[in-house]
């Protein structure tokens, strides 16, 4: 379970703080998704997780333990993330960047035993990934490309997993593959945080939505809660409404062109 | 991708040994193999033995750690810099190192252990600046490729700069020293040299290797690095500095070699190897050989006259860079 008290962000020589006393609760068991305009904090709060910013005030906590009370090593035990930009210097193939993901738990020196060969095992195949291992991470197409990132985090075998954007540059087909996946995972018991754009699919896959604006909290709850025009025109300042998907009966948003002036 | 296969490790080491051998056996006067096995063993001719133990193996030897150290230092660089062109001389870590131990000599410390102190204090001081300098410009978390390339070369001229001016005012025997610090040669090998080399060698080799693996997870970027338990900004300091000792100490024992810590990595890689533990062991290796080599022809493609090896090594190394260069940018 990951919680946020009254968490604050800020970084250095900023003047307003980037997240500013945000709380809420992913709790095991349930896709949870973080929204909002762009420069929100909703990386800023996935950074924070990691202890990459600074937080004078209010805290993180992963199954009730503050991040900063953790050693970085407990930490990556606690909670797997696939952060929003990665570039790998070098190809490498992908079973030993899957196997990567057992660095917390081998340390430096450690030889991975069956434990690890088993979990990089069942997270190449939670991911879908299996019959990539032999491939260079360079031949990957971009979908795979996110797929095998997110092996890597199952491969840590934490209770809680954050993706920052898994989403962005893939096709529809991809994208909705990444959302069935995380949704199955939330169902296997994990707490799946997920930053995203993608408020209609946010709608139809998570639990709840925390739609942030300005560092706060601007509303939070079940996606039907969440996804109310009034509210969302005015921290995307943009107007919108928001309909009922007619196939799958989900509320979706659809933003509308501006009005030309004659 | 080439896949490594561990039959590959006794061939890199008997094509250390073998152009050992050879470099042992040829120069000025020319030795059969049997020959240069009997004088190893302490056996035949007197002028033979003196010629293969006090002169061409210390010679031999120490351009095998000078090669392994550049080799090991830049696979590190460049796996914690996440940059195939990160090397310790474009990085100017040399260049620093070069004037730390110009600095201590003209100041009178010859010693081994005082040069090769100052080396290390150059070698980490210029790290840094480059370093700075590079991040300086653009976003803070991440060192641009060009940027540091620039900022590294910058870092270099200013230490030849303030080589030129320790020169300008130094004794004629210091000019010598200078001169040979800046071409690079492994001309004045003697034992004790090789001694203290092949401690730095051992000392910051072991420490790289026995840290590999935090070095894979840098590799993947600093976001990524944390949320696998690395603390990127310490581990990647600790990287930094590590590999500037150790190129320091090649520095302190043999001069300015550029290139081979760029070229070395990149041969190691070809054969597949991806993890720095065996990575950094292979650049050690190839790096050893291919000094020892560059070394061997520095002696005697134009003999009598001897050719600076640290040319030799940029002559090979610039037209790579070109490459490398061109295929990144």
């Amino acid at each position: 379970m990951i919680e946020l008290e009254n968490l604050v962000v800020k970084y250095h020589g900023a003047a307003v703080n980037a997240v500013d006393g945000v709380s809420f609760v992913s709790a095991r068991g349930q896709l949870t998704a973080l929204a909002g305009p762009n420069g929100s904090g909703k990386s800023s709060i996935v950074r924070a997780l990691l202890r990459r910013a600074e937080t004078p005030t209010g805290s993180a906590r992963i199954d009730g333990k503050d991040v900063r009370s953790l050693s970085y090593l407990d930490l990556a035990r606690s909670v797997a993330v696939v952060p929003q930009r990665e570039e790998t210097a070098f190809p490498i193939r992908v079973l030993e960047y899957v196997s990567l993901g057992r660095y917390p738990h081998l340390g430096l020196w450690r030889a991975p035993g069956e434990t690890d060969r088993q979990a990089v095992e069942v997270a190449l195949s939670q991911a879908g990934v299996t019959e990539l291992a032999s491939r260079d991470t360079t031949e990957l197409s971009g979908g795979e490309w996110q797929r095998v990132r997110i092996a890597r985090a199952l491969a840590q075998r934490a209770p809680a997993l954050i993706l920052d954007e898994p989403t962005t540059f893939l096709d529809v087909a991809h994208e909705m593959a990444i959302f069935e996946l995380l949704d199955s995972l939330a169902r296997s018991g994990l707490a799946v945080l997920l930053v995203s754009h993608q408020l209609n699919l946010v709608a139809r896959f998570a639990d709840k939505i925390v739609l942030l604006d300005h560092g706060r909290v601007a509303i939070s709850g079940s996606p039907a809660h969440v996804m109310n025009a009034e509210r969302l025109e005015a921290i995307y300042g943009w107007p919108v409404v928001v309909t009922r998907d007619p196939a799958v009966g989900a509320p979706a948003l659809v933003p509308l062109r501006r009005p030309h002036h004659l | 991708m080439t896949r490594f296969r561990s039959v590959y490790w006794p061939l890199l080491f008997a094509a250390l040994i073998a152009v050992a051998m050879v470099a042992v056996a040829r120069g000025a006067v020319s030795l059969p193999l049997g020959v240069v096995l009997d004088a190893l063993k302490g056996t035949g001719d007197p002028t033979a033995i003196a010629i293969v133990r006090d002169l061409r193996l210390p010679r031999v030897v120490l351009g095998a750690l000078v090669g392994a150290g550049l080799g090991a230092s830049g696979a590190v660089l460049q796996g914690a810099l996440r940059n195939s062109l990160a090397e310790p001389y474009l990085l100017g870590v040399s260049g620093g190192a070069a004037v730390g131990a110009v600095l201590a000599f003209s100041l009178g410390g010859t010693s081994e252990p005082v040069i090769t102190l100052a080396a290390f204090a150059g070698g980490v001081i210029a790290v840094f600046v480059a370093l700075a300098v590079s991040r300086a410009g653009g976003r803070a978390a991440r060192a641009d490729l060009r940027t540091l390339l620039i900022a590294g070369v910058i870092v270099g001229a200013f230490a030849n700069a303030a080589i030129m001016v320790a020169l300008a005012s130094a004794a004629p025997n210091t000019v010598r020293g200078a001169l040979w610090w800046m071409m690079g040669s492994a001309v004045d090998a003697t034992w004790r040299r090789v001694l203290w080399l092949a401690i730095s060698v051992a000392l910051a080799g072991g420490a790289l290797i026995y840290r590999a693996r935090e070095i894979d997870v840098l590799a993947l970027g600093e976001d990524t690095a944390a949320s696998l338990g690395v603390d990127s900004e310490r581990a990647g300091k600790r990287a930094f500095v590590i590999a500037a000792l150790l190129a320091a100490a090649t520095v302190a024992a043999a001069g300015l070699i550029g290139f081979v810590g760029l070229v070395v990595p990149h041969l190691a890689r070809g054969m597949g190897l991806r993890a720095h533990r065996p990575l950094v062991l292979a650049a050690g290796l190839i790096g050893a050989t291919l000094v020892v080599a560059a070394d061997l022809a520095a002696r005697t493609v134009a003999a009598p006259t001897e050719l600076p090896l640290g040319a030799i090594t940029a002559l090979l190394g610039v037209p790579f860079f070109l490459v490398q260069l061109r295929r990144l940018t």
